[in-house]
């Protein structure tokens, strides 16, 4: 095992002598491999906020300013009989500005105003079969008398979602793309490694070498090279989301809340890692099966 | 050991390298192949070796027709040859030491094994003192006898050397010789090719005469 070790450790130190040239080559990958990742880990960041918001959707009722407590009363009632609602919760108006106060950042602004602008509301939570019949119920509710309108909450988390497909096709199509030109670099390199050392390679076979033994480090040599461009690109998106994040605490702090963009998850870094080791290793297999076989000595 | 039946080499662009060569070498034995060159003495032992194929006939070495052997199963029999080559195919990336230790890490064997024998090989053809240098900075007969010690390194029992006394004066030719002789004496089949006549007087054993690709009797 140490001997194996020790003759394709010397292999690899000869692969890896053009140390300038390795470097560039490491650096493409993780570029390549960091255009697909971060935006991927952009969507995600997206896709939490839309997840944070969209988990039932609700059906918010607002009642006429001038609506009185009567009316709402009969609202309420109206509301708990119909089937198809689970059920409801009231929002004072009140109650409202002082959750819009804490919530959104804007308190100074909302402070300055000399009167509440917020009309009383429902929270209406449909029972889960009624999914597919909310805009419907959303029509009816908004009938009822004293509500001046109703609105599906969720609907701009919809749209939200279905940009998020767009862009998760967009990333797959990029990650598509820029694989191949992964499994390409390598198979370029491995090609010129081969060039290289076409003497020692036919030596070998010459000597008993199988193919196995002449493939190995070649392997070795492509799937190092991936990992260290996975690395690569995990450095990059991890920096540049660094450096991103210091700049929205910034702007985060300007509208008094909090938010960040997250880390790449150990799941999925760890994904982008292995992905990165599987390219290099099958550019470097498709270099060698096809330069290999037309090094024969003679 | 070795036999050749009805062996016939034609090489593509129509060029018959060996006509119809049948002989049999028996294990232990020494013997020369000799002719003038073009006479067909690499091809015959690139043969042996299964470099190359034969048209016709069939090459038995250890009684297995390697003329037919599947590409897969070459580098095993390879092992079993001990091959010098008429332009050493030594490689210069490297030193003396690890030229010799390429046929032991081919063959997988342990670390401390192979180091012994790559210093016992060096040390039978007189290098062991050079065994850091680079191959580039030994001297025509020095290469040869690196060329020996990688060929014997893992202590093959046929040994195949094509023209190793090709362009050295007598005296380092008979000192090769006496390095093979030293094999020839603890059992190994040794093949040498060889234009050379003071190396036959010298050595003495059979000899096989090529001319034209075919064998004189």
């Amino acid at each position: 095992m140490r001997h194996a070790l020790d003759q394709n450790v010397g292999v690899l130190r000869r692969m890896f002598a053009s140390k300038l040239s390795g470097i560039f080559n490491i650096l493409v990958i993780g570029i390549a491999l960091s255009l697909p990742a971060g935006m991927y880990v952009l969507l995600q960041n997206a896709q939490g906020l839309v997840t944070r918001f969209s988990g039932t959707p609700q059906i918010s009722l607002f009642m006429s300013m001038d609506a009185k407590a009567a009316d709402v009363d009969k609202v309420r009632k109206q509301l708990e009989q119909l089937p198809a609602i689970e059920r409801v919760e009231f929002v004072p108006r009140a109650q409202a500005l002082e959750q819009l106060k804490q919530s959104s950042g804007l308190a100074d602004v909302i402070g300055s105003l000399n009167q509440n602008p917020l009309p009383d509301a429902f929270i209406v939570y449909p029972k889960p079969s009624q999914a597919a019949a909310l805009d419907g119920l959303r029509g009816d509710l908004a009938k009822l008398p004293g509500v001046e309108s109703a609105q599906l909450d969720s609907a701009w988390a919809y749209k939200l979602e279905a940009l998020l497909k767009f862009g998760r096709i967009l990333v797959l199509i990029l990650a598509s793309l820029l694989s191949l030109a992964l499994v390409a670099i390598t198979f370029n390199t491995i090609r010129l490694q081969i060039l290289t050392q076409r003497e020692e390679i036919e030596v070998s076979k010459l000597i008993g070498a199988t193919n196995g033994f002449i493939r190995r480090p070649f392997l070795y040599f492509g799937t190092i090279q991936g990992l260290l461009g996975g690395i690569t690109a995990w450095l990059i998106i991890s920096i540049s989301l660094l450096l991103l994040n210091h700049q929205l605490a910034a702007l985060a702090q300007l509208y008094a809340s909090q938010f960040a963009l997250h880390p790449m998850s150990l799941g999925d870094s760890l994904t982008l890692l292995l992905f990165s080791m599987y390219l290099g290793w099958l550019g470097a297999w498709l270099s060698v099966a096809r330069h290999l076989s037309q090094i024969e000595p003679r | 050991m070795i036999k050749f039946d009805q062996v016939n080499k034609r090489y593509p662009g129509g060029y018959q390298a060996l006509k119809n060569v049948s002989f049999e070498i028996a294990a232990g034995e020494m013997v020369f192949l000799t002719g003038h060159s073009g006479a067909g003495k690499s091809t015959l032992l690139k043969l042996i070796a299964a470099i190359e194929r034969p048209n016709l006939g069939s090459v038995l070495v250890n009684h297995q027709n390697v003329g037919v052997l599947k590409n897969r199963a070459l580098p095993f029999l390879r092992r079993n040859l001990g091959i010098i080559f008429q332009d050493h195919k030594l490689l210069f990336d490297r030193n003396v030491f690890d030229n010799v230790m390429l046929p032991l890490q081919i063959c997988g064997f342990d670390y401390r094994e192979s180091h012994k024998r790559a210093r016992a090989a060096l040390d039978k053809v007189g290098l062991l003192k050079r065994e850091k240098s680079n191959p580039i900075a030994l001297s025509g007969g020095e290469q040869q006898r690196l060329c020996i010690a990688r060929a014997i390194v893992n202590r093959p029992s046929i040994m195949l050397a094509d023209e190793p006394t090709g362009n050295l004066d007598t005296e380092y030719a008979h000192e090769i010789m006496a390095i093979f002789k030293s094999f020839h004496q603890v059992g190994v089949t040794l093949l040498i090719s060889t234009h050379d006549e003071s190396v036959l007087q010298y050595a003495g054993g059979r000899a096989l005469v090529l001319k034209h690709g075919e064998l004189q009797p």
